[in-house]
């Protein structure tokens, strides 16, 4: 029962607030709208027992990737009134589109129900909880996309440094190589002013 | 009970509800990417409803596959949209002409 009732909790909500990211007018509340329908998201994966993944959903999209989109709305300085000028004019269109791929995902989903799919399968009965089991399935036999996972994140991060990074003319940075040439010979000055007349810089 | 056409219903809604926002906001590219993370979402969601249901840990390894491929994709599709946005200052994706495409 409270199964039954967790899964309407957070598949109504996960729903509402994709709806919500949608539609806000302003894009900040969208980012927000976003963390809430991940966070329902892992609810529901929560409930499937797939523990690993909804932590993984929690820890990657809310705290790494709806955080680098709120910084990014945030920071750009953007008029976002004009940007929705076309919304109202695309809104005929884009729920005809929807409708047409929603129905047909209907007819998937009805279609594969009849067809001859062992669908009927048992969950097997599980001594060992989800994350170690995925951690056993990841390190033996996905060995190879695990690791080519990771080079894609090496070079989504370097490609990300890379294209935003830029000199700038008007900062002055640190001269590394001067400090460390600087000697002892040459950065003090030994001096003894006559009385009155004090140092000359 | 909860089976899993209730969990492929929720992901198909996710899926089309990302798509819908992909046509509606056709001139706010920020917005288009958050849809686009709605519709990996929905396949995540797909792809752990499988495994759980069909009791093979797989779905839940590919799943963390699309979440890598969805950080990845945001990581680099936000830095296009800075740099973008440093040398015209807009990110209206009609201003977007520069190879005249």
């Amino acid at each position: 029962m409270i199964a039954i009732l967790a899964f309407y909790l957070f598949a109504t909500l996960t729903i509402a607030s994709a709806v919500a990211v949608i539609f806000a007018r302003n894009p900040v509340h969208s980012v927000l709208w976003l963390i809430m329908a991940f966070f329902n998201a892992a609810g529901l994966m929560l409930i499937l027992g797939a523990e690993f993944i909804a932590m993984l959903l929690v820890i990657v999209y809310v705290g790494a990737v709806a955080v680098l989109f709120l910084f990014i709305v945030m920071m750009l300085d953007i008029d976002f009134a004009a940007l929705r000028s076309g919304f109202t004019k695309n809104l005929p269109f884009g729920l005809i589109v929807a409708f047409v791929l929603l129905a047909e995902i209907v007819v998937a989903v009805s279609a594969w129900k009849a067809g001859p799919v062992t669908g009927g399968a048992q969950p097997a009965a599980t001594t060992q909880p989800n994350i170690e089991a995925v951690g056993e399935l990841l390190y033996t036999r996905y060995l190879f996309p695990f690791e080519i996972a990771g080079l894609i994140l090496l070079v989504a991060m370097i490609g990300a440094i890379v294209l935003t990074h830029r000199k700038r003319g008007d900062v002055r940075g640190q001269k590394v190589w001067k400090q460390v040439d600087r000697r002892p010979d040459e950065a003090i000055r030994l001096e003894r002013p006559k009385v009155g007349e004090g140092v000359k810089l | 009970m909860i089976g899993l056409a209730h969990y492929l219903t929720v992901s198909a809604i996710l899926f089309t509800l990302g798509v819908l926002g992909i046509f509606l906001n056709r001139k706010n590219i920020i917005l288009m990417l958050m849809a686009i993370e709605l519709i990996l979402l929905s396949v995540n969601i797909n792809l752990v409803a499988f495994s759980a249901y069909l009791g093979d840990l797989t779905g839940q390894v590919f799943a963390m596959f699309v979440l890598t491929v969805a950080a990845a994709e945001a990581a680099i599709g936000l830095a296009i949209l800075v740099i973008f946005f440093r040398r015209r200052g807009s990110i209206a994706v009609d201003d977007v002409n520069r190879m005249r495409g």
